[in-house]
């Protein structure tokens, strides 16, 4: 019996860029659980402040942003106790320790992510030496044992090639591998796939599936593609211009969703195996200006279900069961339509 | 529909087409080495139908696209298109000849950010193409490009605007616009929706066939999405390393699948339903490189179905019949994988 306890535990996070004076809240109050053996899937379209909340949780955020308020809580289940991230020096002692060796990153390009100028086995090398006290011999025999877990052909060959000579969904894999390396609690991918093939990608889903089920990691998936989520998730987070709009298991946001939002969403993109005569319902007008945000809820210039009351403010979270989420006021009439 | 569209009057035919691009010069400028970008195609285009053309990058898709329009020369085979004052070879057409041809056919691009001018208002990159083709007031442009931009449902004004002003969704209308302001038989999108988010690709999907249905165009229609394409296509088409592996009606299609790769990919898709029943086919490998394909069958190191004689000899593309639609095919087992269908 493994156990499927919380390991992050993000509380109204707050993250705003300032540029020119100007501030957008590109993440505006978002509260999530990360739970170990889990995935949890961060949808949303561009500019919905699903990345920036990744990068929140990693430090990783560009000189011009800030968490505001939140807290970002790393529960360690060892003698460190519970770390408040959001504390923590961003390149401080403490959270580069945590970088990687306990929480690891995958992004969506590899060829960018990885170094150009260094052969991939010693990168992995790299990785391995930093965080743990072994020697040089054994940090290789670790990262061979590695790729060839990861999957990659020939693998004595290719630990001493460059990047350049990998393809996508290799170099995807050495990623996989290089995050792997520590035995992370937590894996965040950043849309790993979107660059890849679909042949591709159903490989990379199959080998961050047996991870998630060998080492009982905890999956936080960023992605805009809601096949993706379908395919993958256990949990769902729908963003929508920096706030989560619902949330709850896979079966029931994209079985029965709450959040007009959601709702537009799965109506807007076609469904194979669905054929030519399928309704495809786009949402109208476009995502509002980030610097210039509407009052009230942030779907309501373009939501069939809009009143007066929702220019008012962003509605409050409401729970419907155990985990489903949502945060409209009119969400009786859109559960009336299924 | 499968009558229909064999009644259909045929636009454009491809016969043993290829492109290949030289990679290696050897002694005395010789060329000794070629990607084989696209390998013997042969497709008939049918006047106002949409045909959709997908695989994986590398394919050979966008090469064979850009070949039609002869922003690539071909390396051999023909196309034949058929012109008011009849068929002609595209191919073998002068650079004069191939100005005027243009305005029979046009693209929209992937990237809407990039294919436009980015110091040029709305007007002036799509009036150019206006004048080019003869008309010679600048207020019958002002009309033309006005009466473009309310088709694709835009505001007259924007015509003086810069493309930075408008969004990804908007530009690629403005993109569409542009295609079709010589008033084109024949569009080619060239991965038109990929670069843009959901919501919005719906909005330009829908854009689209209202476009087609109302000015009776043809489009061929390039992506790697296939729900897209199964939304917006008459016939699928699907590539894989520079040949057709697999041709038929949409749903045809998506019904029975008879090459290996077409089942692989599509049992790859992610499908935006819970309900959806999941049974990937994960194919071993990558897709190899087009420069040194891999012999016979150029799908057999990644094939599940691979037998000897996939590692000897080239599946032809055959042409078989199911319930009466034609369905073409390149492998050695169509016959096994009909009846197993």
């Amino acid at each position: 019996m493994k156990n499927k306890e919380t390991v992050i535990s993000v509380k109204n996070l707050k993250t705003f860029f300032y540029s020119d004076g100007r501030c957008n809240p590109a993440v505006n109050g978002v509260s999530f659980d990360v739970k170990s053996g889990k995935t949890l899937c961060v949808v949303g379209e561009s500019g919905c402040g699903k990345s920036v909340t990744a990068s929140s949780i990693m430090q990783l955020l560009p000189n011009n942003a800030r968490i505001e308020e939140g807290e970002i809580v790393y529960k360690t289940g060892d003698s460190r106790g519970d770390i408040h991230i959001e504390k923590l020096d961003r390149n401080g002692k403490e959270m580069r320790s945590l970088r990687g060796k306990d929480i690891a990153m995958i992004f969506q390009d590899p060829m960018t992510a990885l170094n150009p100028v260094y052969t991939v086995g010693w990168q992995i090398e790299e990785m391995i030496r930093n965080h743990e006290n072994v020697t040089k011999e054994e940090a290789r025999k670790r990262t061979l044992k590695l790729l060839a877990d990861m999957g990659i052909p020939d693998h004595e060959k290719r630990i001493d090639q460059y990047p350049h000579e990998f393809s996508g969904g290799m170099r995807q894999r050495a990623m996989i591998a290089m995050a792997m390396s520590c035995n992370p609690k937590v894996l965040i991918a950043d849309e790993p796939t979107t660059a890849l093939d679909v042949t591709i990608q159903a490989q990379i889903f199959e080998l961050m599936e047996e991870l998630k089920e060998k080492h009982n990691t905890a999956i936080l998936m960023i992605t805009h593609d809601m096949g993706v989520v379908s395919e993958m998730a256990d949990e769902v987070a729908v963003m929508y211009m920096g706030n989560i709009i619902e949330s709850g298991t896979a079966k029931e946001v994209l079985g029965s969703p709450k959040h007009p939002y959601t709702e537009a969403l799965l109506r807007s993109i076609p469904i194979l195996g669905r054929g030519k005569g399928q309704d495809l319902n786009p949402i109208r007008g476009v995502t509002p200006d980030p610097f210039d945000r509407p009052s009230g809820c942030q779907f309501e210039p373009r939501c069939d279900y809009a009143t007066k009351e929702c220019s008012n403010r962003m509605p409050d979270e409401v729970n419907l069961g155990k985990t489903h989420m949502v945060r409209c006021i009119k969400y009786q009439e859109v559960s009336k339509n299924e | 529909m499968s009558n229909n569209l064999r009644e259909k009057e045929v636009l454009l035919t491809l016969n043993g087409l290829a492109t290949y691009f030289p990679i290696k010069k050897g002694l005395f400028g010789k060329n000794t080495q070629y990607v084989k970008a696209v390998n013997n195609v042969d497709l008939t285009i049918y006047k106002g139908e949409t045909l959709g053309l997908v695989g994986e990058s590398g394919c050979g898709k966008t090469t064979l696209g850009k070949t039609i329009l002869q922003l690539y020369k071909p390396t051999a085979g023909e196309m034949i298109y058929s012109f008011e004052d009849g068929p002609k070879n595209l191919a073998n057409l002068s650079k004069e000849e191939m100005n005027v041809a243009r305005q029979k056919m046009q693209i929209v691009f992937q990237d809407p950010q990039s294919s436009l001018n980015p110091a040029f208002t709305v007007y002036q990159s799509l009036s150019d193409p206006l004048k080019k083709f003869g008309i010679k007031s600048r207020k019958e442009r002002r009309q033309i490009v006005g009466d473009l931009l309310e088709a694709v449902n835009m505001r007259r004004e924007y015509m003086d605007r810069y493309p930075n002003e408008f969004s990804g969704g908007q530009r690629q209308r403005i993109g569409i616009a542009r295609a079709l302001c010589v008033n084109p038989e024949l569009v080619i999108c060239d991965e038109a929706v990929s670069a843009l988010d959901v919501s919005i690709q719906a909005q330009v999907l829908n854009l689209l066939m209202k476009l087609k249905e109302e000015r009776g165009l043809t489009y061929i229609f390039i992506t790697h999405d296939l729900s897209v394409v199964e939304y917006i296509s008459d016939r699928v088409a699907v590539m894989y390393l520079g040949r057709v592996v697999e041709l038929a009606e949409s749903e045809d299609l998506f019904a029975n699948r008879l090459h290996p790769y077409t089942q692989a990919l599509f049992s790859a898709i992610p499908v935006a339903d819970i309900n959806h029943n999941k049974k990937r086919i994960v194919l071993k490998g990558d897709v190899p490189s087009p420069a040194n394909p891999p012999s016979g069958c150029h799908f057999h190191k990644r094939c599940f179905m691979c037998k000897e004689v996939c590692k000897e000899k080239e599946p032809e593309l055959r042409r078989f019949e199911i319930d009466g639609k034609e369905h073409y095919v390149a492998c050695h087992f169509a016959e096994e994988n009909i009846k197993n269908a």
